[in-house]
């Protein structure tokens, strides 16, 4: 069947077959392999992307789900080779170790700071929650996120560490 | 300007946060096949039949191969050569692979392999740690099920104990741990039109893949190239078992002439991937009023399952760390690896080692309380210092930071004796040590190459053996390159590792990247940079000794030149700036009669203290706080340092308080999934503070030591700890769930 959506900002026009997940119409079909499947069950949050801006699971979404709509992935947050905060935010703090997790975490931070630019550590937290990391400890990842919404709040940002 | 010790960002963090396509599942080639695996429905049995052909009729199908269909040895190669790539006539766990099913899409391999019928003869099996040794019927492993026994006698624990004013014997228990990587196990096998087999897949252990495939395949090394894909964490979960995949992958490969990909799904993962070994402890042990350890008696049991893989090696670091980094002058330790029909247990961060500290730092808390003194107390009267020999009667030269690591601890966390009389509040705390690198277990592994090849534009790119697997590798060897040359970082590029490149240099375990395959990259870059420093000094004209590298200048006195004319004079001068390193450790010895040996060539040193708060009502324990400082020599990146002291402590956390992998009744896992699983979450991460403590270690690239496993070890002894303080309930067996306290206040 054809589904028509928008990927990354771009319209999209491609025939699906009817039982392909999301996932694998991203990876497969269209060779955008930052989204990372981790369990196949939503249960690890690697495979997170926005749909309509809000994070959702891509294996558990059926491709045909997101006719109409629209579809954010890792390869959608930089824009002209520009990295978004968040990005630049993990890789200056030392949120990503092995990175499997990281497109996944991304994606969960880039939608909670959309809608709440100013995050306690909390609400961090419990954004954060649906998507596992085993190398890092979260720590770092909270740093960046804390790190990230300075800098789109335009605060003035001192990292004493560097 | 020197990059060594400074908070550089990881280089390969960008490509990763972009999400550039670099893991193993993905990537395509012309032709791939897909693979799945037939794999036993019990723990024990005869197979009888395997009907091949129906199961190549099906649609899609390009192939399926057994036992039969391997030209090489049926063998994965760790330590003893017990455990099939594919089982022949018998089975011995529920998950171990039987039959590979190739088709020209994922979803049908999987299909065809989940619904493949088999016909299995069910037999008796041991599921029970404590029944394997001797066991009267059933022989897994020789006629005793006994895959390794160790031992350690030092003086007379018998007449010793006699002296104590204060013995404490108990039993203590630990479970499975998964690894839990995030990226599930992937690899791809090409096979080219000369013979060459190509393997590309995520692992810690390039060579042991090597090995694996040649052996199964009846290749010669020359003909099997074996690249890491970026690796999505592994934690001792990716050492030996890719061997297994890879052979999985490359025997249909080259049966069929096409790139075949395995991909596993998350559940088999969990249910056919090694997993930290299940143990059973019985630990006695003897002080005297003084707070002196006097004796230390030991019976350790690890779970191997059905074939040895990595116990034998597993059980040799648990041995020598039995009894904690304490002095003892009599001392008895009896470790078994045994096996049991159940996947085989392999490598987890701490090697043997975490199950035995738990007991014997839970030991020496229980010992302090009897006598009525406090935790620090105790240790410090005990613990090894400089001068010292450790339970194999090692004698400890230098590099030994565990006092300046529990003093660490004490002055950041505030921590006095009897300080908090908060109800239901505790502190625990536990020190533990790591011996670095692969020890007198894995002597004949101890070495690794390097290649570096400085081009004539400036930059730099270099080879190694050993892996990254998120542990920040990349980014430490980098940084000793750029000093090493005299080139800013940004210059430096690591070239995938990849069997070619470098001579066997062992795996990527036991802490050991950083120092070994630093020093062989100080080995190369010195070769390079006497030629330099010869070119150097004809253009400066002056003596080889008077030439200083500095911030990509090279000079003499006031007078320097950009080191990147000295690098173009060599290239047009046709000099060669390429190098090869190699590094050796320095010797280590254990004797199997006696247990005595100089076991590992230097320790790391750590002190963990755990605040925690447990509701007498439920049992709940809320962990508030963890302090842990680790004896690193010297932190090459304090960042990546702190990073794997952060990750360590969550992972132990989490086989502390929540981690509980269970078999049913028939050997089957009964949890193999995240949400049946539970590991530590963003919304379970309590406040963590990573302390460094640098005592350098002379061998080592700047002075440093590995530790990054060290992290993991001392949580679960240290929270049992504070669990006690708490509210005096002691728990012996992990994880210390709510369960657990809620029994131990009821039955108070």
């Amino acid at each position: 069947m054809k589904l028509d959506f928008v990927l990354n900002n771009k319209r999209v026009s491609i025939n699906v077959k009817g039982g392909l997940r999301l996932i694998d119409l991203l990876r497969e079909q269209l060779d955008l392999v930052g989204t990372k499947e981790g369990c196949g069950k939503g249960e690890c949050g690697a495979c997170t992307v926005l749909l309509d801006g809000k994070p959702v699971c891509s294996c558990l979404i059926l491709a045909s789900q997101v006719r109409n709509r629209e579809v954010t992935t890792i390869e959608g947050l930089s824009i002209e080779g520009e990295m978004h905060p968040a990005q630049e935010a993990f890789t200056e703090t030392g949120a990503v170790q092995c990175g499997f997790c990281s497109p996944g975490l991304l994606l969960s931070t880039v939608a909670l700071l959309n809608e709440n630019p100013e995050p306690s550590r909390e609400q961090i937290r419990r954004a954060l929650s649906g998507n596992l990391c085993r190398c890092t400890g979260y720590e770092k990842i909270f740093e960046a996120v804390e790190l990230a919404s300075r800098r789109i709040n335009g605060l003035s940002v001192q990292n004493d560490k560097v | 300007m020197s990059v060594v010790g400074k908070r550089v960002q990881r280089p390969e963090s960008i490509t990763r946060v972009k999400g550039g396509g670099l893991f193993a599942d993905d990537s395509k080639y012309h032709g791939m096949l897909h693979a799945a695996v037939i794999r036993s429905p019990v723990a024990r049995g005869i197979i009888q039949c395997i009907n091949t052909e129906s199961i190549i009729k099906k649609k899609g199908i390009e192939g399926v191969f057994t036992c039969k269909d391997i030209p090489g040895k049926n063998v994965i190669p760790v330590v003893i050569d017990d455990q099939p790539l594919l089982a022949e006539r018998y089975v011995n766990y529920v998950g171990e692979p039987i039959a590979v099913v190739v088709a020209k899409d994922r979803e049908t391999a999987r299909t065809v392999a989940k619904n493949a019928k088999l016909k299995i003869k069910e037999l008796p099996a041991i599921l029970d740690i404590l029944e394997a040794r001797n066991h009267p019927d059933i022989h897994i492993f020789g006629d005793d099920n006994i895959f390794k026994h160790l031992k350690i006698r030092r003086g007379n624990p018998s007449s010793a104990f006699k002296k104590c004013d204060i013995i404490l014997e108990n039993i203590y228990r630990t479970p499975y741990q998964e690894h839990a990587y995030i990226e599930p196990h992937s690899v791809t096998a090409i096979p080219y039109p000369d013979g060459t087999i190509e393997v590309r897949g995520c692992m810690q252990c390039p060579f042991y893949v090597r090995e694996a495939v040649t052996k199964s395949l009846n290749l010669p090394e020359s003909k099997v190239r074996v690249i890491q894909s970026a690796t999505g964490g592994a934690f001792g979960g990716k050492e030996d078992v890719p061997s297994l995949i890879a052979c999985q992958a490359a025997l249909p490969a080259m049966k069929l002439g096409k790139p075949v990909k395995l991909t596993y799904d998350r559940t088999e993962d969990m249910i056919a991937m090694s997993k930290r070994h299940p143990s059973w402890t019985y630990y006695k042990s003897g002080v005297t009023r003084d707070g002196i350890l006097r004796a230390v008696e030991v019976e350790y049991i690890i779970d191997g399952g059905a074939y040895s893989t990595l116990s034998a090696v597993v059980l040799f670091r648990g041995t020598v760390h039995a009894v904690g980094p304490y002095r003892c002058p009599n001392v008895k330790v009896d470790s078994y690896a045994v096996a049991t029909n159940k996947v085989p247990c392999g490598a987890f961060r701490g090697f043997g080692s975490p199950q035995v500290l738990f007991a014997a730092e839970s030991q020496m808390d229980e010992l302090a309380n009897r006598l009525d003194m406090d935790p620090v107390e105790i240790r410090r009267r005990n613990l090894l210092r400089v001068g010292d020999e450790t339970i194999t009667g090692q004698k400890l030269k230098n590099s030994v930071g565990l006092e300046k690591s529990l003093d660490k601890v004490i002055q950041v966390s505030g921590w006095t004796p009897g300080g908090c009389k908060q109800d239901g509040v505790g502190y625990g705390f536990s020190t533990i040590f790591y011996g670095v690198g692969l020890g007198a277990g894995g002597k004949h592994m101890a070495r690794t190459g390097a290649r570096v090849i400085v081009h004539a534009d400036g930059s730099v790119s270099f080879s190694v053996g050993t892996t990254e697997l998120g542990q920040g590798m990349i980014t430490v060897l980098s940084q000793i390159v750029a000093d090493e040359i005299g080139v800013p970082l940004e210059c430096v590029d690591m070239i995938p590792t990849d069997t070619s490149r470098v001579p066997d240099s062992g795996p990527t375990v036991a802490s050991r990247a950083t120092t070994m395959s630093g020093n062989a990259l100080k080995d190369a870059c010195t070769k390079i940079r006497n030629t330099l420093r010869s070119e150097a000094s004809e253009m400066l004209g002056c003596s080889l000794d008077e030439i200083d590298f500095d911030n990509g200048l090279v000079s003499n006195k006031g007078d320097s030149i950009p080191l990147i004319e000295v690098i173009k004079s060599c290239s047009f001068k046709r000099l060669s700036l390429s190098a090869e390193g190699w590094h050796t450790s320095p010797p280590t010895t254990f004797d199997d009669k006696t247990g005595t040996g100089d076991v590992y060539v230097t320790y790391a040193w750590a002190t963990n203290l755990a605040k925690v708060k447990v509701d007498r009502e439920t049992g709940e324990i809320n962990i508030l706080k963890i302090w842990s400082a680790h004896d690193v020599g010297k932190a090459i990146n304090p960042t990546l340092a702190e990073g794997q002291i952060e990750g360590g402590v969550l992972q132990g956390l989490g086989y502390a308080v929540m981690e509980d992998m269970k078999s049913d009744s028939r050997g089957a896992i009964i949890n193999p999934e995240f949400s049946t699983y539970i590991i530590p979450t963003a919304q379970d991460q309590p406040e963590i503070v990573p302390l460094i403590v640098e005592e350098p270690y002379p061998d080592g690239p700047f002075g440093a030591k590995g530790f990054g496993e060290q992290p993991l070890m001392g949580i679960a002894p240290a929270v049992a700890n504070a669990v006690f303080d708490a509210v005096r309930v002691r728990i012996r067996e992990l994880p210390v769930t709510p369960e657990k306290v809620w029994q131990g206040l009821r039955n108070k």
